[in-house]
């Protein structure tokens, strides 16, 4: 039960083949067997679940419908659920309590999810590894001494492992994608504004953007249609039509053009991970789409770009844990200016702290304009770059990740190479266009999963569903599950 | 980058307390990572504007209208407070 997807679960609701609450019970104790090696979550909200699963039976009784009825869902922990921990997977916000729901959150419960838990992440979604969380690392179902990716890794882990039928995840430079790619699942980041900021702990505000891990493309497509959408509470959420996202499933493929980037398939990138790329792009063909190559010229900057951006942002947004409103207070302070340097000195884990000071040096007098508005203007030509693209083609293929899954503590002592990993994915939030991460192959020297990452224009999630959705009804790679 | 990072005015602007050994670890990060930022000198950008924000929203309005409060206290989340105020060490 606890492997299928949310569209299979659906169904088997409707013709009452399990009860949400059995469905749930069943979801809690494949958590109670296989969470002690995988960690992926750091809180569990059964009592919430069970009773959310309870009415879901008694609507589903009555004859109601609604998108989740009764679908078991995790959600990463720095989405806020009122009356739940909310930690970022930081000693800072251990205590937290949220006071609210995310409009995310909202839309979920009135679409008739079911909360399960909250899922690790790196400290505030500063990582690629999930290796900085204060709590503990998560592992890859895939294999247990490797890495899950991040930041979103407990997510993709918890998905991956169906300890939920699907998550919520968070992406502000590749934190959906590349842990779906890690953990052989599907993760799809939408376009900037596509979906409600309110409630997301924010790390970089013109970057973040929430979306879903699922097990296929399709459950994807059914998220989409619930969390996306303007939301009077965020201001940078995009007053646009919402299409009906499952609408894209059904669309032909022959004509759209594939779009190569030729930066994207030079060096650095593991031979396998590039050998199992060019394979998809054969599938895709064989569909009718046809191969264009294009040039994101700008791509080895983004790297750069985005740590000015995205760490000024961040040093920004982190300035209000001062342990006066809320988090962590140090115990040790005889004045106000002391209780503020020691809370945050022993709130904010090693990561957390180089991307504050990174952040402030950017932004500070006399290196703003040779570093941030330097910055700021690179993110201009590397969102052209994307705009010219576009003018070729419908869709662009490309990796998430240059390598798949890595070991536990194998980059955790050099940040630099860390960042590195992320080169693929970063560019995508810097030009705000959407991306999604379906698997694509298994590596024959590890056995982990391989995946391909598809963008599109602004506000066309419609035909990276599409695309996906053919791809996944073409081939068997999204069936492959750990052995776990 | 010519300059030495001025790392306990970064850490005090940042609002952080640093160890020595934190000190020294992280004045080697930024140095390190600064080095590698540079590499946009490569690009002239003399005519480009700059991107704040991918999607063309400027100023976002509403009506001015009184709604339904949330009633939420967010004082029980605070570390320390009393008499329904935020409570903090003693400034003056």
């Amino acid at each position: 039960m606890h492997r299928k997807t949310i569209l299979q679960a659906k169904e088997d609701l409707r013709q009452k083949k399990y009860s949400a609450a059995e469905l749930t019970e069943v979801i809690f104790q494949r958590i109670k067997s296989v969470e002690s090696k995988v960690q992926a979550y750091v809180h569990l909200t059964k009592d919430i679940a069970l009773s959310q699963a309870l009415e879901a039976d008694k609507k589903i009784a009555a004859g109601h419908d609604a998108p989740l009825l009764g679908i078991p869902i995790a959600l990463k922990d720095l989405i806020c659920m009122q009356g739940a921990r909310t930690t970022c997977s930081s000693k800072m916000l251990d205590n937290f309590i949220a006071p609210y729901d995310a409009t995310v959150v909202d839309r979920l419960k009135k679409a008739g999810a079911v909360i399960v838990g909250k899922t690790n992440m790196d400290e505030f979604a500063m990582g690629s590894s999930t290796e900085n969380s204060w709590h503990h690392p998560t592992m890859n179902p895939w294999d247990l001494s490797r890495v899950p990716g991040g930041s979103s890794g407990g997510s993709a882990a918890a998905v991956a492992a169906h300890e939920c039928l699907a998550a919520l995840g968070s992406d502000t430079g590749g934190s959906i994608r590349q842990p779906a790619n890690f953990c052989g699942v599907t993760g799809l980041k939408p376009t900037y504004g596509r979906v409600s900021r309110f409630g997301l702990v924010a790390f970089a505000s013109s970057l973040d953007q929430i979306g879903p891990i699922t097990k296929t493309v399709t459950d994807s497509a059914l998220i989409m249609n619930v969390i996306a959408g303007k939301d009077p509470k965020d201001s940078t959420s995009a007053s646009i039509e919402i299409p009906d996202f499952m609408n894209g499933l059904e669309r032909n493929l022959s004509g759209l053009k594939i779009g190569i980037p030729r930066e994207y398939f030079t060096s650095g990138i593991d031979p396998e991970v590039e050998v199992s790329i060019q394979e998809a792009i054969k599938t895709l063909e064989s569909l009718g789409m046809e191969k264009v190559e294009i040039s994101l010229p700008h791509l080895q900057y983004s790297v750069a770009t985005y740590y000015i951006i995205a760490c000024a942002e961040a040093s920004a947004n982190l300035s209000r844990y001062d342990g006066v409103r809320y988090g962590y207070r140090s115990k040790n302070s005889d004045n106000l200016l002391e209780m503020y340097m020691n809370s945050r000195q022993e709130g904010f884990g090693e990561e957390v702290k180089r991307r504050i000071m990174l952040g402030t040096f950017v932004l500070s007098a006399g290196y703003y304009d040779a570093y941030y508005l330097k910055g700021q203007k690179v993110r201009t030509l590397i969102k052209q770059d994307f705009e010219n693209a576009f003018n070729q083609c419908d869709v662009i293929i490309a990796p998430n990740s240059p390598i798949t899954a890595f070991k536990l503590k194998e980059r955790l002592n050099d940040p630099i190479k860390m960042y590195l990993s992320d080169i693929y994915t970063l560019s995508a939030n810097l030009a705000g266009v959407p991306g999604i991460s379906i698997p694509c192959g298994i590596s024959k020297k590890n056995g982990m999963p391989i995946g391909i990452q598809l963008m599109s224009k602004h506000f066309d999630e419609e035909s990276l569903i599409a695309v996906g959705h053919q791809f996944q009804l073409n081939t068997d790679h999204h069936l492959k599950q750990p052995s776990l | 980058m010519s300059d030495k990072i001025d790392i306990q005015k970064i850490a005090k602007l940042s609002r952080l307390k640093l160890t020595d050994i934190e000190s020294e670890k992280l004045g080697g990060y930024l140095e390190q990572i600064i080095d590698y930022i540079d590499q946009l000198n490569q690009l002239d950008t003399s005519n480009i504007k700059p991107t704040c924000h991918v999607l063309p929203v400027h100023n976002v309005f509403r009506d001015d209208e009184a709604s339904e409060s949330k009633n939420i206290n967010y004082l029980t989340g605070a570390p320390s407070n009393n008499k329904g105020h935020y409570e903090v060490p003693k400034i003056i």
